[in-house]
Order: structure tokens, then C-alpha cells, then sequence
């Protein structure tokens, strides 16, 4: 079967390091802070100058001063600071968070990323903080599903959208298979148990490789 | 004696320019000085260039100054969001025109300009489309464009507590672009949630000390 949404957010935060500072973009990467694990103290920055963004708050918490990329509410951690937004994106630029968890609308074999803009002529552009954080964190991860809806590969040779950065892809989550991006090529580390590499590879445009140890891609009921 | 506090929304806007690049705080709804902005449909102002991170939402603060059709040009990273449907009809009708610049981008070259210094190499946007026409500069290995600073004629704020010499605080993630607009402009205008005596705020707490702040006006809520 493949992944829902939400266990493809569960897959991502199991990979996330104790003392990360992580910064996850809008729409699927923000599923990511339901499943951060219990054992790891993991600080999640949100670009409009939080530092340690905690969980969604109750009805009568709401509080339209704290608020993250997505400008849903937030709630803050022990520990958590503001900043301003020159200083937010020096943290971005200037590598010191660990890791960016983005969306995509397709990424290349290269690891090249596009997500910011369609093109479509009816749907203003919009770039916010995707081409600052995609070559200024760390590593960039991404969180895509495989195909899109009327089935067309989003993992490509080269993409088709305009590109948000070049070469800057580390690994591909989807709801079919983990993929990492290698000097190699795309390698494949898991698959989901009902789908043989060739259907996989059916889906992608872009060459696959199946890890030696390729393993099975299993999420809980999240 | 320093007091830079006025009585009144329209003593806070009194002189803007028609054509004035206005710096415009807040993200999304958080920090957004929305009483300044429609203050600033009734002082009149027109074809005015606003540099803000998001183009308004619903049809108050921002979105109204848009509506009114006073702004000509709008400097923006993301643009759409839900509920920008003022921006989107302008923009649908030609009616507005619209520079996107990475989020990250607009903010450096602002306070690049409050820092009085002629521009930044910056590797954010090469090899993409946002990176044409602009000089590219290979340094120690890697590859970067030249970005320039972006001066506004007035910035418009949003601050929770300010003093009549200017200094300002804020309030969790409503600080955003605050404090870097509050140095970028040659006119700073604040709407505080609360005018407080001087000396009430702790020096180690001020954010955006006074000497960047022109004028304050008191808008509770």
C-alpha cells in the first residue's frame, strides 16, 4: 500500500537527529512536527523568526502574534526564542540549521528542486522562503508524492518547472519508496511491500537504482 | 525634549508622498500595521510602491490600500495566500505590478540599505529564473549574484510597546520584518499596541531603539 500524507511526515521524523535544528516548509513537510520522536529533543525553526515552534494550540490558545510560514497558530517551547526576520533567514543562508524538510513539485536526478512556481498564467508566483532555505540549510530532504494525480512522474531526469535550486536534493520521501540522491544516481534505500522495483521504476522518470540493501517501507497507522 | 508620539492616525501618515516606496511590516496578518495602511488611503498618497513580504488579505489593512488602487507596484515574496482575493484580482486585471523577490532576499537588501552599504553578494536564486539580469560573481568557489539595497521613502509598523522617544518592543512572531523596515526607511511610522512612559521599557528589552523611529501613534487591539 502505499503512504498516506501523514505517514510519509512519520517516515521523514524518524530520520531526524537528536539536537537537529530543523526548518520544515509548508504543506506536507508540516505534518512532520505531529511525529517528531519522544526520545530527541529536535528544535524546529519557522521562518518568520521562531525558534522552537511547538505544537498546534488548543481552541482558547490561539494567539495571532505566533504564528508559523504557513500562518497557521503555533505555541512556543521551554526553551524557544524570537527573532527578526533579517536574522531568521542569517540563520537559513548562513548554514546553521541542520536540515530543511521541503515540498516539491518535482526534483531531478541531479537533486535539482521545483517548487515555487507552475507557470500557470492565472496563479501569481509566489517564491517566500524556498530558494533561501534550499541552498542555505544544511541538507535539504524533500517530501513529494511519487506521481501526481493523474499519475505523471514528479521524480524526473531533469524538471520541468522552473527550477527554486540546483543540485541540492540529499533525499526523496514519497509514498512509495525512500530515495536518496547520490554522485551514482538515485538509489533507492526502501520500497513499500506490494510494489516490485520495476513498477517502482515505472512511476519515475528519472534511472533508479535499488540499494544492495534495499529495505521494505512500512509506516504505522498514524 | 524628544516626543515622537501623535494624537492621530492621520498626524502618523500627514506628508506621504504620491510615488513613495513604503516598507509595509508583518507577515501574513501578524505585525501588520493595518491601521496605518488604511490611514494612509484617506492622507491620499498614490501610485505608490509597497514592499511587503505577503499582498494583503481579506479586504482591510493592506488589501484595502491595495483596493483603493493607490498602489502601482508591489515587492513581494509570496504573494498569494488564502484570502488575498484584492491582490489577486489587480493582478488578474493587470492593475498592479508585481517583483517577487526570495523572502530572505527582500530583508537583507533592506537592511543592507539600513547599514549604508552599496549591496551583497548573495548565492540564493542562481541558476534559477529570478537570477537573470543580475551579476553573477564566482567567490572562493561558489557562484553568487549581486543584490542591491532597497531604500523605502516610509516605513509603516506594528509594535506592541513604544515610548516618546521611539523605542519599540514586540510580541512573539509579530517582530518579523519590524525592526529591519524601522531602519530602512527615511520615515518610520509605528502603530503601538500601547504608549508606555519613557523608562518603563528595560533597556536590555528594547528591539528597535528610537533613533530609527519618526513617529508613533497609539492603536490598542
Amino acid at each position: 500500500m502505499p503512504l498516506k500524507r501523514r505517514q510519509i511526515a512519520w517516515r521523514a521524523a524518524q530520520d531526524l537527529p537528536d539536537g537537529a535544528c530543523v526548518n520544515l516548509g509548508i504543506g506536507l513537510p508540516t505534518l512532520v512536527s505531529d511525529f517528531l520522536p519522544a526520545d530527541r529533543e529536535i528544535v524546529l525553526h519557522s521562518e518568520n523568526g521562531v525558534l522552537g515552534v511547538g505544537p498546534a494550540p488548543g481552541d482558547n490558545e490561539v494567539d495571532w502574534d505566533l504564528i508559523n510560514a504557513g500562518k497557521q497558530p503555533i505555541t512556543l517551547v521551554t526553551g524557544g526564542s524570537y527573532v527578526h526576520h533579517t536574522d531568521s533567514f542569517l540563520m537559513i543562508r548562513g548554514g546553521h540549521l541542520d536540515l530543511a524538510l521541503l515540498g516539491a513539485f518535482e526534483v531531478s536526478e541531479k537533486g535539482d528542486l521545483a517548487n515555487w512556481t507552475t507557470d500557470d498564467p492565472g496563479f501569481p508566483p509566489g517564491v517566500g522562503g524556498a530558494m533561501d532555505l534550499a541552498v542555505g540549510a544544511k541538507e535539504i530532504r524533500v517530501l513529494v508524492e511519487h506521481t501526481t494525480k493523474a499519475g505523471a512522474p514528479r521524480i524526473r531526469r531533469h524538471c520541468g518547472y522552473p527550477l527554486t535550486a540546483a543540485s541540492v536534493v540529499r533525499r526523496i520521501y514519497t509514498d512509495l519508496a525512500v530515495i536518496d540522491v547520490t554522485a551514482e544516481g538515485l538509489v533507492v534505500r526502501e520500497l513499500v511491500d506490494d510494489l516490485d522495483f520495476p513498477a517502482l521504476q515505472a512511476k519515475t522518470e528519472a534511472t533508479l537504482r535499488p540499494a544492495h540493501d534495499l529495505k521494505a517501507l512500512r509506516a504505522p497507522v498514524v | 525634549m524628544i516626543d515622537k508620539r501623535v494624537r492621530s492616525l492621520a498626524e502618523a501618515v500627514a506628508g506621504i508622498p504620491d510615488g513613495a516606496i513604503i516598507l509595509c511590516a508583518g507577515f501574513g496578518g501578524a505585525g501588520l500595521p493595518d491601521a496605518l495602511c488604511e490611514a494612509v488611503i484617506e492622507q491620499g498618497a498614490r501610485d505608490l510602491t509597497v514592499v511587503a513580504n505577503n499582498a494583503g488579505t481579506g479586504r482591510t489593512g493592506l488589501a484595502a490600500l491595495l483596493a483603493a488602487g493607490r498602489v502601482k507596484r508591489i515587492i513581494c515574496s509570496f504573494p498569494r495566500s488564502s484570502g488575498s482575493v484584492v491582490f489577486e484580482e489587480l493582478y488578474a486585471a493587470r492593475r498592479i505590478e508585481l517583483e517577487l523577490v526570495p523572502q530572505g532576499i527582500i530583508s537583507e537588501r533592506m537592511r543592507c540599505a539600513a547599514a549604508g552599504l552599496g549591496g551583497f553578494y548573495s548565492p540564493v536564486s542562481v541558476g534559477t529564473r529570478l537570477a537573470n539580469g543580475k551579476e553573477h560573481r564566482e567567490i572562493d568557489g561558489r557562484m553568487y549574484v549581486l543584490e542591491k539595497p532597497l531604500k523605502g521613502d516610509v516605513a509603516l509598523l506594528r509594535a506592541d510597546r513604544g515610548d516618546r522617544w521611539g523605542n519599540l518592543t514586540y510580541r512573539k512572531s509579530a517582530r518579523n520584518f519590524n525592526p529591519t523596515m524601522a531602519m530602512a526607511a527615511n520615515l518610520s511610522i509605528a502603530q503601538v499596541r500601547h504608549v508606555v512612559e519613557l523608562g518603563e521599557i528595560d533597556p536590555e528589552m528594547v528591539i528597535t531603539p528610537g533613533i530609527f523611529v519618526d513617529r508613533l501613534v497609539e492603536v490598542p487591539g
